[in-house]
């Protein structure tokens, strides 16, 4: 630890861990063609959207300089912004709750919701709800909790848990859409087809009712705004706006980390998440909520402030810029280990390469398979490219593979083939004679090779690389000893 | 000029043509080219893999054995190397709480090019066939490497220089910005994933039908270049330097 503390902050619960190591988990999933179809399909055409959308801002990279900036401002005085957003929401008639992680946060929804009466509520899609596992805690509690977000809808009718943050249903096609709504939806049209028009308009009437009725909300938030205490929500489909206005009692779970110093700064957020996560120039539904309206609006306002690991993230200051996220899953959408794997391969709600950085930050890097995350990369830096707030993923991957390394030591009771090989390798790389004692011994390598000069297979761990790649027999001389004899006569 | 080489350790172990080549090109630009003999590696499988303390000894060397040399600038056959140098020296050093190490770092970092960079930036060249007599009467493609790609932003220098090349002809690649998959140990830990975007490395590059892939990285021209020999598909992978370093009296063979 490069830090001392009076104490590690609580790690995360909840939905934040990989159930299995992700090579292990990748594998599987590479197996079905039909995902890695659907993903490239939907990957390569988010992709193609956003670069049009960025292209046309001539002052793009200075947005995302802003966005980083005022990210950094906000998590440097944390504290502080919480507390007098506090103030100001509750001036304006909004409770706040606090809740240190998973299961308090969860807690105090359900007594909310209980001491409404109400035994169903729609929901506002959310990422820090799918995070604590709410709908299945609420369902223990003999709650209903209905999605209204279409494609969160199509997940929670296939009784599956979402593989994107922003798509939750990516990995399924229309056709798999259809076969869901005609076995789920109790009075859907028999004659469904695959139309997304007439798939729409399928679950606007099964939601219809469920708007009309229920008197509770449930939503998360993309932003707080400290200086005016308000609240906001960008969506696509007017859903969120209904679960916003419609109910009596609107509660919203929200990580600590959303808060933003002013109403201003949305001028500049506004900018870059619309483009970077749907690749559109403005979302069709803002959302922007100060308390409680007299007479408009749902009545009681509450808002939970939950950490859940959060704090921990924080105190990490090589990891701590993964807390600027703003969710819009551009770094999800141009990665290539994404685009192969899905999203169910790392287990976590947060998938792609935020995810491989933020479970791990969240639960420290020890918790069960959340290791095996910061290795789901080949470090090729196009989500590092794409991200709005200029979150150095790369650099945090690399960061927190040093932290599972480092975790390790002393604990194992054999090393492993990777820890032989980079001790080995730091003696051989790091005097330049060493190099040359080991490049005399290339020429033994041709002897591994076939006659067309090429080695085809390899044991251990390098296994895996011979398993679809030939490697060239190594020449009878490095360059250092051509140098020699040729440039120095030696 | 007095240009230092840094050959990297898979060029200098696996495929010295490419650092020979190198030093062909620059002295046949009239410059004159050292070879600092204490220099080894850069380091990055050890940091990629989160080896740090181990990569330390690795880091410490390269900055002694550049520091200590006397050139004007320094050149590496590799942008990938020379993202190390200039994006996780520093990193490592602040990691490890080595201060000095980090300006010293930062000091041998910012004199070294990567050779389009070396040759377009510095030395002005825009015409290899003019300028450098290069010639290399193939069909050809070209993959752009991530690390010079997205860390040194490259942009076109590579691509630019292999056009300029008399009598080759360069087909588009397709999806050519896409990750090859190699990653150091991430072929390694992760070969599945790692495979499947090889697959569709070798995929789009046999479909422009050339007979070879350049690039400016070996160790992803190694990647792809197993792929395709273990896949039984026709094209093989080149460095760049070894394209450019070709001449009509010196041919570089396909």
């Amino acid at each position: 630890m490069s830090q001392v503390f009076l104490g590690m902050p609580a790690a995360g619960e909840g939905n934040l861990f990989a159930d299995e190591s992700f090579p292990k988990a990748a594998h599987h999933e590479l197996q079905n063609t039909q995902l890695r179809a659907n993903l490239r399909h939907a990957t390569h055409s988010i992709r193609d959207k956003r670069l049009r959308v960025v292209g046309e801002l001539p002052d793009w990279e200075s947005l995302r300089n802003a966005g980083e900036a005022i990210k950094n401002q906000a998590m440097a005085r944390l504290d502080e912004r919480l507390e007098e957003f506090e103030k100001n929401f509750t001036a304006r008639g909004g409770i706040i709750h606090w809740a240190r992680d998973a299961a308090e946060a969860n807690q105090i929804v359900t007594d909310l919701i209980k001491q409404t009466g109400s035994t169903e509520v729609v929901k506002v899609k959310s990422m820090a709800t799918q995070e604590i596992g709410l709908n299945e805690h609420l369902e223990t509690q003999g709650i209903a909790a209905f999605e209204t977000d279409l494609a969160e809808l199509i997940v929670q009718l296939d009784h599956d848990k979402p593989s994107h943050i922003l798509v939750p249903a990516i990995h399924k096609n229309r056709t798999e859409v259809r076969d869901i709504f005609l076995r789920e939806m109790p009075d859907v049209d028999p004659n469904l087809t695959n139309e997304p028009a007439k798939l729409a308009e399928a679950s606007r009437k099964h939601l219809r009712k469920k708007f009309l009725s229920t008197k509770v909300a449930i939503s998360g938030a993309n932003f707080a705004l400290a200086d005016t205490g308000t609240l906001g929500v960008v969506e696509s489909e007017g859903n969120g706006r209904m679960c916003l206005t419609l109910p009596e009692t609107l509660i919203t779970v929200m990580g600590i980390e959303k808060v933003l110093p002013s109403w201003q700064d949305i001028e500049v957020f506004m900018q870059l998440l619309p483009r970077s996560s749907t690749g559109e120039r403005m979302n069709p539904y803002t959302s922007l909520w100060t308390g409680v309206t007299e007479n408009d609006g749902p009545q009681n306002v509450h808002l939970v402030l939950m950490d859940n690991g959060r704090t921990r993230a924080l105190s990490d200051r090589f990891g701590r810029s993964a807390l600027n996220c703003i969710r819009c899953s551009a770094c999800m959408n141009v990665c290539p280990v994404y685009e192969r794997t899905g999203g169910h391969a790392y287990g976590s709600t947060y998938p792609g390469p935020i995810g491989a950085i933020l479970s791990p930050l969240l639960t420290g890097i020890e918790a069960e398979e959340n290791n095996s995350l910061p290795y789901a990369s080949s470090l090729c830096g196009a989500c590092f490219d794409a991200c709005p707030v200029k979150i150095n993923i790369p650099e945090i991957l690399v960061h927190l593979r040093g932290e599972d390394v480092d975790s390790q030591r002393g604990k194992k009771l054999l090393p492993t083939q990777m820890d032989l090989l980079m001790k080995g390798g730091s003696w051989a790389l790091g005097k330049g004679r060493n190099l040359d004692l080991m490049e005399k011994g290339l020429p033994l390598g041709k002897l591994a090779a076939g006659r067309d000069k090429k080695i085809k297979r390899l044991p251990g761990i390098a296994a895996g690389w011979t398993a679809s790649r030939d490697i060239p027999a190594p020449p009878s001389k490095s360059f250092r000893d051509w140098w020699k004899s040729e440039k120095e006569g030696k | 000029m007095r240009i230092a080489l840094f050959a990297t350790c898979i060029v200098d172990a696996m495929y010295p043509e490419t650092a020979k080549s190198t030093v062909k090109i620059l002295e046949r630009l009239g410059h004159e080219v050292i070879f600092p003999a204490g220099q080894a590696c850069c380091g990055q499988m050890h940091m990629n893999s989160g080896y740090m303390p181990e990569a330390l000894p690795v880091v410490e060397n390269h900055v002694q054995a550049f520091e200590r040399a006397d050139y004007d600038v320094a050149v590496a056959p590799s942008g990938s190397c020379v993202s190390s140098l200039k994006h996780q020296h520093g990193m490592l050093a602040e990691r490890l709480g080595k201060p000095d190490l980090k300006s010293r770092a930062a000091e041998v970092a910012g004199r070294t090019y990567e050779l389009s960079q070396l040759l377009t930036d510095v030395l002005g060249i825009t015409n290899a066939a003019e300028q450098l007599g290069s010639y290399f009467p193939h069909s050809v493609t070209y993959h752009p490497s991530c690390h010079g790609m997205r860390l040194l932003k490259l942009g076109d220098r590579q691509l630019d220089l292999l056009k300029s090349v008399g009598g080759i002809t360069v087909q588009e690649l397709p999806e050519a910005d896409q990750c090859c998959g190699f990653g150091g140990t991430f072929s390694i830990k992760n070969s599945d994933v790692s495979s499947a975007m090889l697959q569709d490395k070798a995929r789009n590059i046999a479909s422009t039908g050339a007979s070879l892939c350049v690039g400016g990285d070996v160790s992803c021209l190694m990647h792809i270049g197993g792929g395709l020999s273990r896949n039984g598909q026709k094209p093989g992978t080149m460095h760049l330097a070894n394209i450019l370093a070709s001449t009509k009296e010196e041919m570089v063979a396909l």
